[in-house]
């Protein structure tokens, strides 16, 4: 007996498995299922454990950490309603392509289908938001499964994968054999993009007179913010990029047309409307960049880069479909340019579109407003702080008056529209990124859906700059109200409803700033980039009835953008 | 149209929970789903008879590769095939029916497979436009019960190793 393998318990099992894939963080709240985990995670050094105060915040705080550095984000949470209020944080990273990998604890196997104390089919219940997921049965398959669940999380397309552990295979004994090599035989992503395809692409784009480049997030994700930046700058090519695509092309650059889509830039969408060759890089055609598809980029020859085939011809059929890494296909594609286009029609174009109808607004009733905040943010920042953004009117407000300047800068919840969103992600991402600030932006209404953890942030000391945009309303809500439902504000109004966020946020102890004045905004914002004492956090009240313009109704043609309060077109 | 997708997965626990759902999550036709074991150990044969225009069979391909746990994926609709379904029919009989009945059953190739005194099982293989020309004929005589299985199908001629084909975009 004496060549008898050391045995490790599952717990051990899967900690040095953690080790093994390089995790420095892991966000997560213990529980019953959980606990012989725990147990072991108490003597453990190798890695951070971040207690958040609920398991949606822990999963976007993942979330917002992979988005931040790339790199995987792990979450830890126990059965049953511990692992079921991780599921709004995986949907919103299954719909941005965000790698994360969330352990769940369940009940022993025996008890498995029993209605047993905290029991919920999470495995079944995320089945349509992850990318895979696992129901680890077997102690001797844990570590395998681990490295899966990473390999599979980070690779090709990047998504959420669940990894479900009953509770007596972490008790059980196993010898641990961490495999060196992965294979997964049903799973092969393609990274080089064929040769002819690109050929194919390079002539197009080289014969266009109105190429235009349309940057989805696939390009941060991929890393090939500088392969973009190059074939673009060679080629003299205008760049539009979608929400998720902001910060792979510098905002501050002439060749840059800002985003495109519902709420993108007039001469952006007027781009896409008369380019002859559009070429999506590591996008996918939402319909919020669409709008109706049959007036989408209506004669242009289309050319489709994605790593994921299921991508291509989803939404709109395409000429050239590239299955491949958007940076690899992207130096092949320019190194298969026959010749430079000829733009400089084009370019007198689109910049007579950006003199038509510049994006502007108007403060001259005194009264504050959210762009003006973003723009001396903007400023003061020169583009390079990561803002993480929630969802509704401010979100529109940043892509448009932000000018990012990097990639992983604009952590946003874009395909699932997740309220909620910002503060925890930013907490997730300020422990990925400490070279740059972190700036999390909220309205009243997704501030109040899950600002339980500025605690965490503040246990932790994390210097996250929290900025509540406090208009009083669900914004954007209202603005479809006021534009599409006859003004009946149905159930938008928080006046009243809400609380006095500054003082809130005071008790939690954390530092707080409040003002309703144009003229304290850049002392505000100033005193809070320079705060170095843990969060900080700031509420903003602006005017109530503002718009976010332009704007192309639901399901219209970009053409028919809405361009201000005024225009005409809102009557349509 | 009607597609007969063949499907190579992976035997493994929610493997086939993922294709079923992937249907219903993504609105797609689901007609027959069969699934069984192969001569691959661990490798089950899941066969899947669904209809669209090209671009939403398209659509339903790129899916189902895209599931981790599917090995292979082939439109059998574009090659030359085998396509097989059982179907066991009770139906109704009186006196004087019985023979008809038995007459029905062999110019289907069917079997009797159970009797009563009100009614007889007939077992009917075939290709399924052929079980529904059996059902067609017995409708009249009042069916009881029936119990289909699904197509399931094969690509004709001459196979190489199942797993060492490419994949189908």
């Amino acid at each position: 007996m004496s060549s008898s393998p050391k045995m490790y318990d599952g717990a051990e099992i899967l900690f040095e498995s953690l080790r093994r894939e390089n995790v420095e963080h892991i966000f997560g709240i213990p529980g019953g299922a959980t606990i012989q985990i725990y147990e072991k995670l108490y003597d453990i050094n190798f890695l951070k454990h971040i207690l958040t105060r609920h398991e949606q915040g822990a999963t976007h705080a993942a979330d917002g950490y992979a988005r931040a550095t790339g790199k995987v984000g792990v979450v830890l949470v126990t059965s049953g309603p511990g692992a079921t209020n991780t599921v709004t944080g995986i949907a919103t990273a299954y719909m941005d392509s965000s790698p994360i990998v969330v352990f769940t604890g369940q009940v022993p196997t025996n008890l498995i289908g029993n209605d047993a104390f905290q029991e919920a089919d999470i495995i079944g219940i995320t089945r349509p938001i992850t990318k895979h997921s696992f129901l680890v049965r077997d102690v001797n398959d844990l570590a395998s499964v681990v490295r899966k669940a990473f390999y599979i999380a980070k690779s090709g397309r990047p998504g959420p994968v669940v990894v479900d552990l009953p509770k007596n295979v972490i008790s059980a004994m196993a010898p641990l054999h961490y495999p060196e090599k992965v294979e997964v035989r049903g799973y092969k992503p393609k990274y080089e993009g064929h040769i002819n395809q690109i050929k194919k692409a390079a002539k197009a784009i080289a014969n266009a007179k109105r190429p235009l480049l349309y940057v989805g997030g696939g390009v941060i994700m991929s890393g090939a913010t500088p392969q973009l930046r190059a074939f673009a700058i060679e080629n003299n090519l205008p760049v539009t990029m979608t929400l998720q695509g902001l910060g792979a092309f510098p905002g501050t650059s002439e060749l840059s047309l800002g985003m495109l889509g519902m709420h993108g830039m007039y001469w952006a969408n007027q781009a896409i409307n008369h380019c002859d060759v559009l070429v999506a890089l590591g996008a996918r055609f939402d319909d919020r960049v669409t709008g109706k598809l049959e007036t989408f980029a209506p004669d242009a020859f289309k050319i489709h880069v994605d790593i994921d085939p299921s991508c291509i011809d989803k939404n709109v059929e395409v000429d050239v479909p590239i299955v491949g890494d958007v940076g690899q296909v992207l130096d092949e594609l320019r190194k298969a340019m026959p010749h430079k286009p000829d733009t400089t029609e084009w370019w007198k174009e689109i910049r007579a579109w950006q003199k038509e109808c510049p994006l502007t607004y108007d403060m001259s009733d005194g009264k504050l407003r959210t762009q003006f905040i973003l723009e001396r943010l903007s400023e003061k920042t020169k583009g390079d702080a990561v803002i993480v953004s929630d969802v509704g009117q401010h979100q529109m407000f940043i892509a448009q008056y932000y000018k990012f300047t990097n990639p992983r800068s604009l952590l946003s919840s874009g395909g699932l529209g997740t309220m909620g969103f910002s503060v925890p992600a930013a907490l997730g991402a300020s422990f990925g990124v400490t070279d740059r600030p972190i700036i999390s932006i909220s309205g009243d209404g997704g501030f109040a859906m899950n600002m339980q953890e500025i605690l965490t942030a503040r246990y932790y000391k994390r210097p996250v700059k929290f900025i509540v945009i406090n208009n009083s309303y669900l914004g954007m809500v209202r603005q479809w109200q006021e534009l599409f439902y006859n003004e009946r504000y149905s159930f938008t109004d928080l006046t009243g409803a809400n609380p006095d966020f500054h003082k809130v946020v005071e008790a939690m102890g954390v530092k707080s700033f409040v003002t309703s004045r144009i003229d304290e905004v850049d002392g505000i914002l100033d005193a809070m980039l320079n705060y170095n004492d843990g969060p900080v956090f700031a509420e903003f009240r602006v005017i109530k009835e503002e718009m976010v313009f332009p704007m192309v109704p639901a399901g219209a043609s970009v053409s028919d953008m809405i361009l201000d309060r005024l225009d005409p077109e809102r009557l349509v | 149209m009607k597609h007969t997708i063949s499907i190579l997965l992976e035997n493994r626990f929610g493997a086939f929970d993922r294709v079923a759902n992937l249907f219903s999550g993504k609105g797609f036709n689901l007609h027959s789903i069969t699934i069984g074991e192969t001569e691959i150990k661990d490798v089950m044969r899941m066969t899947i008879v669904t209809s669209g225009n090209d671009q939403i069979i398209d659509q339903v391909l790129k899916q189902l590769n895209r599931l981790i746990d599917t090995l292979k994926v082939i439109d059998l609709s574009e090659h030359e095939r085998t396509e097989r379904e059982l179907a066991l029919i009770s139906v109704n009989y009186q006196k004087g029916t019985l023979e008809e009945l038995k007459n029905i059953s062999d110019i289907f190739r069917g079997k009797i497979v159970d009797i009563n005194n009100k009614s007889i099982m007939i077992e009917v293989t075939g290709p399924p436009a052929k079980i529904n020309a059996a059902v067609n004929v017995l409708m009249p005589y009042g069916i009881k019960e029936m119990a289909r299985t699904g197509t399931v199908a094969l690509k004709r001629g001459e196979q190489i190793n199942a797993l060492k084909e490419d994949v189908t975009e």
